[in-house]
Order: structure tokens, then C-alpha cells, then sequence
């Protein structure tokens, strides 16, 4: 029995494992703390290989006791060699692409949404609620359907409209709040002082991050057994990027895996960059933005791990950069081309910064590059508009080669 | 200034349980220490060395004071000031 407590980052005072994720001595953030000093790193080694081919492998390090019911286990998603897009990049270094569009709703939210849902279920809620970018309305409006429970989900009414009907499409009560993204979370930090939901990014915030340590664990047992060198990462609220850190350091701790921390690089769009100006202006707090981005799943201005995040990247040598919004089309294309996966605005975001790292001669010779492409192509088909062109022809072979003179038929 | 300041849950403990509190003040800060002068268990909760700790938001009316004056911020009549968790979301 692992799981011990929820204790505040900041100062470190202890709570009951319920539904809370404020401190209430310094309003700082609660996260969930473990006991791991029992478990014997061969014992749990075996346990992972034998277990689910999903999240569930690794329960020993997700905050529940017992076992988690979860009909729409997401995880084991793709780790790939992308040894076409190293080298259009003109880099020595080994690029592996994690493609976490491979899970039920075509997003990395799965994993957290899933252990914030079972989370809820185990605490006797009847309502799931979030607020929302989109991917994360997939998700919640997914799994709650799966786990036969209500739901409230609110994002921006502007958001991509393939978001909207993926999530509509599972029968959720679907808010769009005429605001953008910080307006919705204001919103729902309000609503969830006066309803009895489960916002599994609010009052079970501290529950629901947890489950983005499963990509750290997939990337290490997929590799092997070994650590990246180096790993290039989406910020919007900051949690992914920390909690990937957070899944290395426990491995790390318990001796499941040797080295070090890998080298931590963010990726923003700059017209939503709080934590990229945080880091290069040496802040430890992130100054609010109004977002301006094609990248609307990266669209947090106030982001609420974003000085963790900061100093992580510090912490591993790293940094945060950001891209603009042809940056973005062209990182989308860049991937698409050299891998044949087709990723949404935010993998154009970090496929535009591995570019950019590449570039400035930053990626060295044999190093392990992971690269977390967080959500799918077919949610933001906008951005891939006017990007190509279709040749257009009649149904005779004539027209044809007069299209493709160079194509010379045998 | 006549102004209505909404306290979170997380912070209720500190002032009775009272969730909102009417207080006089022309700007966010004169507010805020009008708010500690009454409920000294609170300035330690959301301050420290004289500014909001970095977890507190605090809105006038729904708007962030960080795209205002800050704690400069000067308050109308009618103003709603509004102290929530920075913690939340993403």
C-alpha cells in the first residue's frame, strides 16, 4: 500500500486523500505522495510486465489502493524511431516520437482523465465536470460515458469544431462559455466551490496529474529499461512537463532504472508563451497572456504549474522555446512527411521547437531524443488547410498525364 | 469604496466561515488590507513579503489584476473582488 497522502508542493503540510487541491495554509498546489520504500524494484519490474496493456501496468504508482475499474484503458501508445525526420533535420541524434494520438480519444488527456474518473468513482461522485481546450473535453465526456457517469464539460464556445462535435457526440453536457480558456478554468474553480462534481482539472487536479507519469514509464520500459538523453514536450499548464519528471525521478529513486534526470526542453506557441518568457526572462512566476495561437489545446495564458515547469527545465539544462504559427503548419507537415503520423496544432508546436533545437546545433551526435506528440491531426484539420494542393482531373487517361507529364507510363 | 470580496473555501476556515466580506477600499491592496486588518489569519495564507504568493489570483469584477495595476489596482463601486486558487486546470 503505496499511496499516502496529498501534500502541498510549497510548504509541504499533509491532507487526507479526498477531493481537495489547495493547500490551505499557503494556497499552494496539492500532489499525492507515496510510500515507496517496501517495494522491491525486480518484484515491481515483473508486476509492470505481467500487468494490463495500458495505464493499469503500473498501479503501484497511481494513487489508488485497490483495484481501478476503467472500461477505456488508454496507454502503451507507440514509441517509433524517426530516423527520416533526423535526418531532414540534418541531426546525429536518435529522434523517437512518442504518438499518444494512440489512445481511446486521440490524446494524451486519456491517461489523466482516466485516473481522475476512477478517482471519482472510488470517492462516490455521480458528476465528472473539467474545463477545457478540447482535448481534455474528449476525453472526460469519453470516459464518463464509459463509466456510466454524468457529465459537465466547458471550453471556449470558439474552439476547433471537430472538437466540439467529438465531445458533443458522447451525450455530456457540453458549456461553451463565450471566453477563452482562463475565463473557463475562473469559471469552473467557482463552480466547483458550489457544486458536488468531480472537475477532474480542479478539485481532483492532484489525482488526475498523476496520470501523465504513465508516458514517463511507457518511455522508459519501451526503451528498454533505459532513459532518454533528452525530451521535447508541450507546455500549456505546465503538468505534463513536471509530471514527466516526476514519473523519471521515482524510477530513478527506486532503482528501476539507472542515470540521470533527461535534459528537459518545453514547447510553446508564441502567441501563447508564458512559460517560454518566464524562462527566458528568468522569472519564477509566469506572467498571464491572452492568447493568440492556432494551437488552442496549448492556449492556457495563466498556467498553473508553469513556474515548476520553469524550473525544471532549469533544473535538467534545458529550456523553453516557442514557435509561431507557420512554425506550427510546418512542424505538423514535417511529421507528417517523415513519419507518416498526422499530429494536431500542439505536436506542430513541439515538432516546430525539436526544429529549432536542431537548428541551433543543440541535439548532439547519438543522442536520445523523445519527442511527445500529445494529440491528433484529424481534431485541427484547419491548420493543414491551403497547405498542399490537389490535382484535379477527368477520368481518362489522357487527362492524367497531361496533369503528370513526367510520369512516363511503361 | 464599498466593495464585496469572495472568499474561497480553502480559506474560510480563517475568517468564520464567512464567504464574502464587505470591506472599504480604493485599490485592490487598501481592499486586501482591510481584509487582513479584520482576519488576521489571512495575510499569511495569501501573502508573504508584501505581495500576493504565487498561487493566489485575485480578480476585480472577473478581470485578473495581473492585466490591471496589480495590487494598484483601483476599485469602482460595484466592484466584486475575488480571491480563487491559482492551482486549478490545463
Amino acid at each position: 500500500m503505496s499511496v499516502e497522502s496529498l501534500k502541498c508542493k510549497e510548504c509541504g503540510t499533509s491532507y487526507e486523500l479526498d477531493a481537495s487541491y489547495v493547500c490551505e495554509n499557503c494556497f499552494g498546489p496539492l500532489e499525492v505522495a507515496y510510500d515507496f520504500s517496501g517495494l522491491d524494484p525486480e518484484e515491481v519490474k515483473r508486476g509492470i510486465q505481467a500487468g494490463s496493456q495500458g495505464i493499469w501496468r503500473y498501479r503501484d504508482f497511481l494513487p489508488f489502493e485497490g483495484h481501478a475499474s476503467d472500461p477505456l484503458e488508454p496507454g502503451l501508445t507507440p514509441l517509433l524511431k524517426a530516423d527520416r525526420l533526423a535526418e531532414r533535420l540534418g541531426v546525429g541524434a536518435e529522434i523517437w516520437i512518442k504518438n499518444d494520438a494512440a489512445n481511446p480519444t486521440h490524446s494524451f488527456k486519456d491517461r489523466v482523465v482516466a485516473v481522475a474518473v476512477a478517482k471519482a468513482k472510488e470517492l462516490g461522485f455521480e458528476t465528472v465536470a473539467c474545463a477545457s481546450t478540447g482535448n481534455l473535453a474528449n476525453a472526460v465526456a469519453a470516459h464518463a460515458a464509459a463509466a456510466g457517469l454524468d457529465s459537465y464539460v466547458f471550453v471556449p464556445a470558439n474552439l476547433e469544431e471537430q472538437k466540439l462535435l467529438a465531445t458533443g457526440v458522447y451525450g455530456t453536457n457540453l458549456v461553451g462559455v463565450r471566453g477563452n480558456y482562463d475565463d473557463v478554468n475562473r469559471l469552473c474553480t467557482q463552480l466547483a466551490e458550489t457544486h458536488p462534481w468531480a472537475f477532474v482539472n480542479v478539485n481532483l487536479r492532484p489525482y488526475y496529474a498523476e496520470g501523465s507519469k504513465t508516458l514517463a514509464y511507457e518511455t522508459v520500459e519501451q526503451l528498454g529499461w533505459k532513459l532518454p538523453d533528452r525530451v521535447v514536450s508541450p507546455i500549456a499548464s505546465g503538468s505534463l512537463f513536471t509530471k514527466l519528471g516526476r514519473g523519471f525521478q521515482e524510477w530513478l529513486d527506486l532503482g528501476l532504472v539507472e542515470g540521470e534526470q533527461p535534459t528537459f526542453n518545453g514547447a510553446q506557441a508564441a502567441g501563447c508563451s508564458p512559460v517560454a518568457t518566464a524562462f527566458a526572462e528568468g522569472w519564477d512566476v509566469c506572467k498571464p497572456q491572452r492568447p493568440e495561437t492556432i494551437a488552442k489545446s496549448l492556449a492556457i495564458g495563466d498556467p498553473a504549474d508553469g513556474p515548476y515547469a520553469v524550473e525544471h527545465a532549469r533544473r535538467t539544462g534545458g529550456g523553453v522555446d516557442s514557435v509561431d504559427d507557420q512554425e506550427i503548419r510546418e512542424g505538423i507537415k514535417l511529421l507528417a512527411e517523415t513519419t507518416g503520423i498526422f499530429t494536431e496544432t500542439a505536436g506542430g508546436v513541439t515538432v516546430g521547437v525539436l526544429r529549432k533545437l536542431a537548428e541551433r546545433g543543440e541535439l548532439a551526435d547519438g543522442e536520445r531524443v523523445v519527442v511527445y506528440i500529445t494529440g491528433e491531426g484529424l481534431k485541427t484539420l484547419d491548420a493543414t488547410r491551403d497547405t498542399f494542393q490537389m490535382h484535379e482531373i477527368d477520368p481518362a487517361l489522357e487527362s492524367f498525364e497531361a496533369e503528370f507529364p513526367q510520369e512516363v507510363a511503361v | 469604496m464599498a466593495v464585496t470580496v469572495k472568499i474561497p473555501t480553502q480559506l474560510r476556515a480563517a475568517t468564520g466561515g464567512q464567504s464574502e466580506l464587505e470591506v472599504e477600499g480604493g485599490t485592490v491592496g487598501e481592499v486586501l488590507d482591510a481584509v487582513f486588518d479584520a482576519h488576521g489569519g489571512l495575510k499569511d495564507r495569501i501573502t508573504q513579503d508584501g505581495d500576493l504568493r504565487r498561487f493566489v489570483n485575485v480578480y476585480v469584477s472577473g478581470e485578473d489584476i495581473r492585466f490591471q495595476q496589480g495590487l494598484e489596482t483601483s476599485i469602482n463601486d460595484g466592484d466584486e473582488v475575488t480571491i480563487l486558487p491559482a492551482v486549478a486546470g490545463g
